[in-house]
């Protein structure tokens, strides 16, 4: 039994008087897909926000490969190897595609980066996203579903060991939300831990191995993706009462 | 040892006096910062420029500071909507609010500050009217009527927008809109109008200030300077869109300020509001009386 | 072009325009000279921290006025003391107050941190108001030494070459920061703090170095100009001026990249130095102030933005 890559204790989140999260508790094992599903405002994004550093838990913990990440700030959780693509792409409008894989490569991962090895990196990333033609464009002239690729690429640009998709295919055709399912499956293969938080249910359930529910800021379901869906609380939360 | 309470005491009132003054000049910024997000660093040349047509009136025509101002509200109101709308096309709508929006607004405030250099010269200028010169005394409390009578006006503005903004449904869609512009939509109210009539309201409060102002001192134009930072100083302290906050830090300030001046000597003065707002940012950005 | 390659040229350029002002034989295109010069280093220095980072500094006159100051203090206390060593000292005392307010504000949105360097600047011009050993609200008299102590000339060339030489220096560090990492931390900040803080950037870390960069780059322009105006009081030294034109050269000329800040301190500064001497010095400045907003709605990538297209 392998030491979990990242494990959830007791973590709470408030907002003035609205709690947004309560005594979540997760784990998650090296080398797993893990689905993350839930209603709208349910707290999934805030749940991401916490982990990743951007908001601060008020209560619990959370540990990445055993290390505890209490107060640190989340430029320091990157480059441990924890990283996210935010729901809404946020890119770098000024920069142009490569130099946005740049900023990650740059400041992310172990390296100096020089020259030659970053450009190759940037390339090669852009190469994976087929998004290689576009490398000196603006993130202003790409389509949707171009924004989203790049949002992963530049997630991967830090070289993470735990990748957080956020609503990665909210919106898409269902041809597009192939490819980015084929996309996450491939960095899987690679040896990427993934959360997927996922409204779409047949990209959710075709990808995880391990299915939570988050509801109204509590995990109502843990477990195997097809036992999961057939719980009744999930049922109801889903179609309501 | 003769400590002098009357001296201790006066300074508070006056403080108190002063304090009602500041709110009204910073309640024009609470709508358009707190409440809409804009950074108008221009606002107090908006008053300056209340204070001279108040001042133009007074010395030319023979009319009453206040009653000017309330004369040329709609002027201003005017100016403030078409201020906004460059502001919303050029800055709002291309999402470049930050630097742009910034340094436009300095711009203004600075073409204010020289265009009244130009017009009127550097002396200070002041008001004449017959209320001004007394003085009302309660045993050794000294209430010098150029002090109460701009806290009267404040007091009665402050509550006149304080109803407006809870009873009128104008009044609520500018609240609603600094929470929440989608469900604004939805409510059938347009965002982007809402915001004009209430940037148009915030400077028509900067007229009336204007008035009070040059009643309270004499006014030159790089006055406004002073006022930035007392403005911006009671909008952090009091809490963003909280009127009655703005109005414990404004009483806050003009206190601190007038005891400071009576004890350490007046060219100290402008230190202490920026002092404060240093300090209320390094410690407690929320407000000392805001929402945590 | 590498950075060395311009560097070479920049100071080529630096000699050939000393040489040239110098065949002009009036000692009035020295005067003149430095104050595009001084502004050629303050657009620059600014435009690290505002066009660069996407943080708008309005305080310049107070690093800008510490610098002059901390060159009286020195005046008064260890007169021999070089020029350039007391520039030296006038950009790390700039630095440092650089550091300490960005401390104070650089965790908070960009506009409380705006708002809190026009606070910078009013409190200290209060305390220099009231500190009567660098002369409070009288001011202070400086003597202007009569001769350049390293060549044949008179000390207003020897001003001019140091100012030219700080240009080159703001200049290059802007221009190396540019596509360095530092450069790619700045730009991902300003584009999205919050996106490059998940990219690993330590946004404040970052944004202090900026801050002091900036900072101490204002401190050093201002720290000659006692010697240069020999009569030094705070409404001159704090003036707004400063302000205004710091940050409408740069918005003038474009905040991309280091070219901008040159191009609307040369054009804007060259612009206020013949209208002062023609029209009138307020008529100008408000001309300064009417092209910031100008330009400012209408061409927000400055004149670099006309050309490239």
């Amino acid at each position: 039994m392998s030491d979990p890559i990242l494990t959830v204790s007791g973590l709470g989140k408030r907002f003035g008087g609205f709690v947004a999260l309560a005594d979540i508790e997760l784990q998650v094992e090296r080398g797993e897909r893990l689905g993350l599903i839930g209603p709208n405002g349910s707290g999934k994004s805030t749940l991401v926000n916490c982990l990743c550093g951007t908001l601060r838990n008020e209560t619990g913990s959370v540990a990445f490969d055993g290390r505890k990440l209490d107060g640190l700030p989340a430029y320091r959780r990157i480059r441990l190897g924890m990283a996210r693509s935010f729901q809404l792409p946020r890119p770098f409008a000024s920069l142009t595609l490569a130099e946005n894989l740049r900023v990650p490569i740059l400041y992310a991962t172990g390296g100096q980066g020089r020259g030659m090895a970053v450009e190759r990196r940037c390339e090669s990333l852009l190469e994976m996203v087929s998004l290689a033609e576009k490398a000196q464009k603006l993130p202003g002239d790409l389509t949707q579903i171009e924004m989203r690729k790049l949002e992963l690429a530049r997630a991967m640009a830090s070289e993470p060991r735990l990748l957080i998709a956020d609503e990665a295919m909210a919106g898409l055709s269902p041809g597009e939300v192939d490819d980015i399912l084929a996309l996450l499956i491939r960095l899987n293969e690679q040896g990427v831990t993934i959360i997927m938080i996922e409204h779409i249910m047949r990209a959710v359930l075709a990808f995880s191995q391990r299915l939570v529910v988050l509801v109204a800021g509590r995990k109502i379901a843990d477990g195997d993706p097809q036992d999961v869906v057939r719980q009744p609380d999930v049922v109801e939360a889903y179609l309501g009462s | 040892m003769d400590f002098p309470v009357d001296l201790l005491v006066n300074a508070l009132v006056s403080g108190l006096l002063l304090g009602g003054f500041y709110a009204a000049v910073t309640i024009g910024v609470s709508i358009s910062f707190g409440m809409l997000d804009i950074v108008n660093i221009a606002h107090p040349a908006f008053i300056i420029l209340g204070s001279y047509i108040a001042y133009i009136a007074n010395s030319v025509l023979g009319l009453d500071p206040i009653l000017a101002s309330i004369l040329v509200l709609p002027g201003f109101y005017l100016l403030g909507m078409a201020i906004y709308h460059i502001y919303d096309v050029s800055f709002e709508r291309r999402g470049d609010t930050s630097i742009r929006g910034l340094a436009f607004f300095f711009g203004l405030l600075f073409i204010a500050e020289v265009t009244l250099v130009l017009v009127f010269g550097v002396d200070y200028r002041l008001v004449e009217a017959r209320y001004l010169g007394t003085t009302l005394h309660f045993g050794f409390i000294d209430l010098p009527m150029r002090l109460v009578v701009p806290f009267l006006v404040s007091i009665i503005m402050l509550v006149g927008l304080q109803l407006f903004m809870a009873r009128t449904f104008i009044g609520r869609a500018i609240q609603a809109v600094a929470q929440d512009p989608l469900a604004l939509r939805l409510m059938a109210a347009n965002p982007s109008q809402i915001k004009r009539i209430a940037f148009g309201m915030s400077i028509a409060t900067a007229s009336i200030a204007g008035a009070i102002l040059i009643i309270i001192q004499p006014v030159e134009p790089s006055i406004g300077r002073e006022y930035i930072g007392r403005v911006f100083a009671i909008c952090v302290m009091g809490g963003l869109g909280s009127f009655p906050g703005m109005l414990a830090a404004a009483v806050l300030l003009g206190v601190v300020e007038s005891i400071t001046s009576t004890f350490y000597g007046p060219s100290w003065s402008p230190a202490v509001a920026f002092g404060f707002l240093l300090l209320t940012l390094a410690v407690r950005p929320s407000g000392i009386f805001g929402r945590a | 072009m590498r950075n060395w390659t311009f560097v070479s040229v920049l100071i080529v350029v630096a000699f050939a325009t000393f040489f040239g002002t110098r065949l002009v034989g009036n000692s009035y295109a020295f005067f003149a000279g430095y104050v595009v010069l001084q502004y050629i280093v303050l657009a620059t220095a600014w435009n690290i921290l505002g066009g660069y980072t996407g943080y708008v500094n309005f305080g310049t006159a107070a690093f800008f006025a510490l610098g002059a100051y901390s060159t009286v203090v020195l005046h008064k206390t260890v007169p021999e003391l070089p020029l350039p060593l007391m520039i030296a000292v006038g950009g790390i005392v700039s630095g440092a107050v650089g550091i300490g307010t960005g401390y104070l504000t650089l965790r908070l949105r960009g506009t409380f941190f705006s708002i809190a360097t026009l606070a910078m600047a009013v409190v200290m011009q209060t305390l220099v108001t009231n500190w009567s050993f660098v002369g409070g609200a009288r001011g202070v008299y400086v003597i202007r030494p009569d001769e350049s102590p390293i060549f044949d000339g008179d000390y207003i060339e020897y001003l001019f070459l140091v100012m030219l030489a700080l240009s080159v220096i703001a200049v290059a560090v802007a221009r190396a920061i540019e596509h360095s990492r530092l450069g790619y931390g700045f730009a991902a900040i300003r584009d999205d703090e919050l996106a490059a803080e998940a990219s690993g950037v330590p946004t404040l870390r970052l944004k202090l170095i900026a801050t002091a960069l900036s900072g101490g780059f204002m401190g050093m322009a201002g720290a000659p100009l006692p010697y240069y105006v020999t009569y030094l009081d705070p409404s001159s030294g704090f003036s707004l001026t400063y302000a205004v034109n710091t940050i409408a050269m740069p918005l003038i000329g474009g905040t991309s990249m280091w070219l901008g800040p040159v191009l609307g301190a040369v054009l804007l500064g060259t612009l206020q130095q013949a209208a002062t001497v023609t029209i009138s010095s307020a008529l100008s400045l408000l001309i300064v102030g009417v092209l910031l907003v100008v330009f400012v709605i209408a061409a927000p990538k400055g004149i670099i933005g006309w050309f490239r297209r």
